[in-house]
């Protein structure tokens, strides 16, 4: 691990990536909705502009930037840190997120002469709040703090979920509620024993000190359950579908493409930043088993579902499992660990971008149609090209199909698992790839066929071009080149020179 | 035995009942009576933990109570989120249980 400075040249950028939205979100509660639409949609480009800055500082220093809030270091003092992955996942939750403000504008717009909207207010407040409350996941240096970043997410993200009010979406949302709040008292049991063991919970001061012991084990149990159950993990998934379902477009896409996101990177800070002294043979495979059965189960659920949008969720429920077969596929100081994690990130990245762009074409398609039913999607591919267009690019990078990220992904995790001899992990990687190809062919077999479709309402193009975007970012994943993988190496425990 | 002790096992044996109470009940209210109950007892392991003075040889490390009060805000706030949920719930539907099966409406697809 890399020793701390107390801050940075530029470190002071990732204060502002994180206080810019969230003081979006007291203005936005304080301004009233039709405000609060403005200032969402005006903070998006700035937003991004930080973001690529982190991302460029970091590049160039070729090492973390970091912040010591207040001038006081660690550990009487908390600690931001942006390390290559952090900086690439700012820049992708900024992309997602203004992406989806743009496509929301249609239907969270305070209509004339209405003083104030309750579903706008909220939903402009909310993402906003997810923003401010994900830049704190990636950036946030100690474990506690990290763990209200890790409770601001879940409390934006819980009324995203019920923002229309119908019982069905209550439920959904409370239920979200509860497996959070499991989640989050089962983190926080965790961060006490780590703080009775060590008398700190910065980040890379833990990692100098935790060793082996019992109480490390348990530790390390309790805030990888309560982070399982954030993430949706198999079999702690139950909450995910009905939530994401029922969310609006713009909503889901956030929750299924970032927010989810969110508690996997604090899964992997966890394992590969704070915990490299343990011993990751057995973890890593239990983790990486409850992957490949959320992949089985999610896939053949995906396969089954009658309603479009409950299909592209199960499929968030499948491709969360790809991404636990980072810790068995990274861990330790292989030749092969820089495969697997380039193969885990990208991953992220991948299925951020293509279900972010599913998810709000699968909007246009239930606004034009008046019904998301697959069974009712005959001809309706020819009415809305472009919509099926975005479905059929997001599925391609599910698949794992080249050139998209998702194949850059797979095929990287398919290289770590080979090199090193786990070839096992091989077998749901690309299981998974063909079932992925079976609920895609469901959706876009029906929409093809010969027919007639009765379009109700004709979306915006800009709103189809900006999921269109999305699954064309997803796309070009497979694009990037090798300074990119180098890049996500920076600051990584046993990355090439920085042994601890 | 000592009170740190005691207030271990206390905090130990509520984790317990409320992790219980938390997968046992159908019912969303007793849910979070469950999910406080737990917040207790962690509350009540970061008192251990600040007694021992884990950070720098302190007698009393007042590093852990400035977390358990931040953690009692947060437990507050979702208790809040939750109840303000079940009563919308209550209004809207009339029926608070999650048991699909007990949920008389059935999603048929259409767009809102």
């Amino acid at each position: 691990m890399i020793a701390q400075p107390a801050t940075t040249p530029g470190g002071f950028l990732l204060v502002l990536a994180v206080l810019l939205p969230a003081a979006g979100t007291l203005f936005s509660f304080a301004l009233g909705s039709r405000a609060a639409e403005k200032i969402a949609l005006g903070l998006t480009p700035v937003g991004f502009f930080l973001a690529c800055l982190v991302a460029m500082k970091v590049a160039a220093a070729g090492a973390p930037i970091a912040y010591a809030i207040g001038g006081l270091p660690p550990p009487l003092g908390i600690a931001l840190r942006a390390d290559g992955v952090s900086a690439v996942m700012m820049v992708t939750a900024s992309i997602i997120v203004a992406a989806a403000a743009f496509y929301a504008r249609a239907k969270f717009a305070t209509p004339d002469g209405v003083e104030e909207s309750r579903g706008a207010l909220t939903f402009w407040i909310m993402i906003q709040a997810i923003w401010a409350a994900l830049n704190l996941i990636f950036v946030g240096g100690d474990l506690f703090n990290l763990y209200v970043a890790l409770e601001l997410l879940t409390f934006a993200a819980v009324p995203l979920v019920c923002i229309d009010g119908r019982p069905e979406t209550l439920a959904a949302a409370l239920r979200y509620l509860l497996f959070a709040l499991f989640g989050s008292v089962s983190y926080l049991l965790g961060v006490a024993l780590l703080y009775g063991l060590y008398g700190t919970l910065d980040i890379s001061l833990l990692a100098q000190r935790v060793g082996a012991a019992p109480m490390v084990w348990t530790a390390a149990a309790l805030m990888t359950a309560g982070l399982l159950a954030k993430t949706a993990l198999f079999p702690l998934h139950l909450w995910l579908p009905p939530a994401h379902a029922n969310a609006p477009a713009a909503a889901s896409a956030v929750l299924s493409g970032l927010v989810v996101k969110g508690s996997f990177f604090l899964a992997l800070r966890l394992w590969f930043y704070v915990l490299p002294a343990l011993p990751t043979a057995a973890p890593g495979a239990v983790l990486g088993a409850l992957g490949a059965l959320a992949v089985i189960f999610g896939s053949v659920l995906a396969l089954r579902q009658a309603r479009l949008k409950l299909l592209v969720a199960y499929s968030t429920v499948a491709q969360i499992g790809y991404l636990f077969f980072v810790f068995p596929l990274a861990a330790g100081a292989h030749v092969w660990s820089p495969l697997g994690w380039s193969g885990g990130v990208m991953q992220i990245l991948a299925h951020a971008f293509a279900k972010a762009a599913m998810f709000l074409a699968a909007g246009l398609v239930a606004e034009a149609l008046g019904h998301d039913r697959i069974a009712g999607f005959r001809g309706a591919a020819r009415a809305l090209p472009l919509t099926f267009l975005t479905l059929g690019l997001g599925g391609l990078s599910l698949m794992g199909l080249p050139p998209t990220g998702g194949f850059e992904a797979k095929w990287l995790m398919l290289r770590a698992a080979a090199a090193s001899g786990q070839w096992i992990w091989s077998l749901p990687i690309l299981g998974g790839g063909l079932l992925a190809g079976g609920y895609v062919y469901r959706i876009l077999a029906p929409a093809l066929a010969d027919g007639e479709a009765a379009i109700q309402a004709r979306p915006e193009r800009s709103r189809e071009a900006i999921a269109l975007g999305l699954a064309v970012i997803a796309l070009a994943l497979a694009f990037a080149p090798q300074g990119f993988f180098d890049f996500l190496e920076i600051g990584r425990p046993f990355a090439s020179g920085s042994a601890p | 035995m000592n009170p740190s002790l005691l207030a271990g096992l206390v905090g130990a044996a509520l984790v317990g009942l409320g992790l219980y109470g938390l997968i046992a009940h159908p019912h969303p209210l007793r849910k979070l009576l469950a999910f406080n109950l737990v917040g207790s007892g962690v509350f009540l392991v970061f008192g251990v933990v600040a007694r021992r003075g884990a950070a720098a040889g302190y007698a009393f490390d007042p590093v852990p109570q400035a977390m358990v009060i931040t953690g009692i805000v947060v437990a507050f706030a979702a208790s809040a989120l939750a109840v303000a949920l079940i009563l919308r719930l209550a209004v809207a539907g009339g029926d608070v249980s999650l048991d699909p099966q007990a949920s008389g409406r059935r999603d048929d697809g259409e767009a809102e």
